[in-house]
């Protein structure tokens, strides 16, 4: 799939974003006032930007209202449908803790669970297509939830539980690039797409185009394979392994989870233009790819 | 409504024959002839006569080539479009309702006025059958000529699919796959008629009817006359060799 800029910040800062909501809504920092201000604030750019994002690459703004309207079958409405829900109650919640001092601790655990919800619906927008076999499985939601509950974890500033979710990101990150290559592995081939393997070896002669058209860009791209790999490395690195183990290991402060916080970011970005540029969408098959 | 009908009272579709298909792109044209003209936004072509140009299209046609084992290459065209499937994910996956599936007769369409072109629909379709128009930011996909099939203005021969009426080679087939009585229906059970994907469970209306098998000749087609040449093609042969 095309890695567009849009998709890949949206996914990475709203991600954070209702992470971090997750953490304040059961009250991790436990702060008021002036402080709660700055958490929250950080919490509605991240998620607020991730989201404006997102409506970048769409083609006709002008319907974007009725993007909410098919939450019973969509994950995509759905997700905009508890996005919206997530940030009215956080505003709820968010200015009697700064104004008044108060706790709001059941809202605070109902606008949790609300962020989590979120996630989720995030990745079932990519969870659910079968055409598209690396995503089509169970670790890629639980990918979202970890980028968001770790990501999340950092900024609250609780970096020991920071570490072990980053450590626990690492191993899926992992478990879900052995899973997505066997599963891309098992779409077939251009016989089985065509429903001409029994005429022997089917290999593309002429495609349908001599230009360039959506389907193409859009479907068909492909990194290539040492490249691929050598990122998915780095993305290791960086967004789950050395955060973690900074976490971890080192006495906790300001500059290390600066630091960790900053590889994490960066890691998180490789490691979403990987999952687009590395899903091998089934049409391909049709394209000889 | 993203929600699927639970059964439609038509399954309008195609039927397309493989055999017979010349592979000629006359319904490549046909089809995007009418519908630049018609329903909804135009099928836009961006940059024609530059460097680089590029457009949208509701059909096109593949060319493959398959080869078994020690047999003559053969060659095969596949135009492919919409298949207005009956368990369709494209509809289910679009998140503002422009995408549907119609209870009385099947066709999935995309009603233009709710698109925001976010092309989760095109992601959802195994086939490759959805382009979003470059021009216009809306979803595109084959109507099934839904504004001839029904259209009393055109005279009755004409109230077929663009691309069935234009088809020189007679390959393609337009009729209703959910009555077992049709001649599409008829004709997809006796040629063996197939879905494309089968296993990804989008029940696909349109068919294709597979290449018809091959004869096998007798003598592999480049094999030498004689290797040892005796009689008169032996003398030749010496006497060609002594000169
Ligand atoms: S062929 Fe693609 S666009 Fe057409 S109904 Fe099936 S899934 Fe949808
Ligand atoms: S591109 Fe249009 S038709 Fe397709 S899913 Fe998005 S809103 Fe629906
Ligand atoms: S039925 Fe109409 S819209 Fe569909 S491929 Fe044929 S000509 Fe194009």
């Amino acid at each position: 799939m095309h890695p567009a800029p849009s998709v890949i910040i949206f996914t990475t800062l709203s991600g954070l974003g209702f992470g971090l909501f997750f953490w304040l809504g059961l009250g991790v920092p436990d702060v008021q006032g002036g402080s709660a201000f700055a958490f929250f604030f950080i919490a509605y750019v991240l998620s607020c930007a991730g989201l404006l994002a997102s409506t970048f690459h769409l083609g006709n703004k002008k319907n974007a209202i009725y993007a909410l309207s098919q939450w019973r079958t969509s994950w995509l409405s759905r997700e905009g449908v508890a996005a919206i829900v997530t940030l009215f109650l956080f505003a709820l919640i968010a200015v009697p803790r700064i104004f008044l001092g108060a706790e709001m601790v059941i809202s605070g655990v109902i606008g949790s669970v609300l962020a989590l919800i979120t996630v989720v619906t995030t990745s079932m927008i990519y969870t659910q297509l079968k055409t598209i076999p690396r995503w089509n499985q169970p670790l890629t939601p639980v990918l979202f939830l970890l980028h968001a509950l770790g990501g999340g974890a950092l900024l609250a500033g609780e970096v020991k539980i920071a570490g072990w979710l980053l450590l626990a990101l690492t191993l899926a990150l992992f478990a879900a690039w052995r899973v997505g290559d066997r599963r891309a592995l098992a779409r077939g081939t251009t016989g089985d797409a065509t429903g001409l393997a029994h005429l022997g070896a089917v290999r593309m002669l002429e495609s349908g185009h001599t230009a360039r058209n959506y389907v193409v860009d859009e479907m068909v791209y492909r990194v290539g394979r040492k490249h691929a790999e050598k990122l998915r490395w780095i993305a290791l690195a960086l967004a789950g392994a050395l955060p973690a183990a900074i976490l971890l290991l080192t006495p906790p402060g300001h500059i290390t989870a600066f630091v960790a916080l900053a590889l994490h970011l960066l890691g998180v970005v490789i490691g979403r233009w990987l999952f687009f540029a590395e899903a091998e969408h089934v049409v391909g098959l049709y394209h000889g790819a | 409504m993203t929600a699927l009908p639970d059964k439609t009272d038509k399954k309008l579709g195609l039927v397309i024959d493989l055999d017979t298909c010349v592979g000629c792109h006359g319904c490549v044209t046909a089809c995007k002839g009418w519908n630049t003209q018609h329903y909804g936004a135009p099928l836009s072509d961006t940059d024609p006569y530059g460097a680089d140009p590029g457009g949208t299209f509701l059909n096109r046609v593949f060319s493959y080539e398959a080869q078994a084992e020690g047999r003559p290459a053969q060659t095969i065209h596949m135009p492919r479009s919409c298949l207005h499937c009956d368990d369709a994910p494209c509809v289910t996956v679009c998140p503002t309702g422009a995408s549907y599936k119609r209870a009385e007769d099947g066709i999935v369409l995309v009603n233009e006025d709710r698109c925001i072109g976010c092309g989760l629909c095109a992601w959802a379709c195994p086939y490759g059958a959805r382009e979003l128009d470059r021009e216009a930011g809306i979803m595109k996909k084959c109507t099934l000529c839904v504004d001839r099939i029904y259209n009393e203005n055109l005279p009755e021969e004409d109230r077929v699919p663009a691309c069935v009426r234009t088809c020189p080679a007679g390959a393609r087939h337009f009729g209703d796959l959910g009555d077992p009585d049709s001649d599409v229906s008829k004709l997809v059970a006796k040629r063996g008629g197939y879905d494309l994907m089968p296993d990804l469970g989008t029940k696909p209306v349109n068919k294709y009817l597979p290449p018809r098998p091959k004869d096998t000749l007798d003598t592999a087609p480049l094999t030498a006359v004689a290797d040892e040449p005796k009689g008169f093609l032996g003398w030749l042969d010496k006497a060609l060799e002594k000169l």
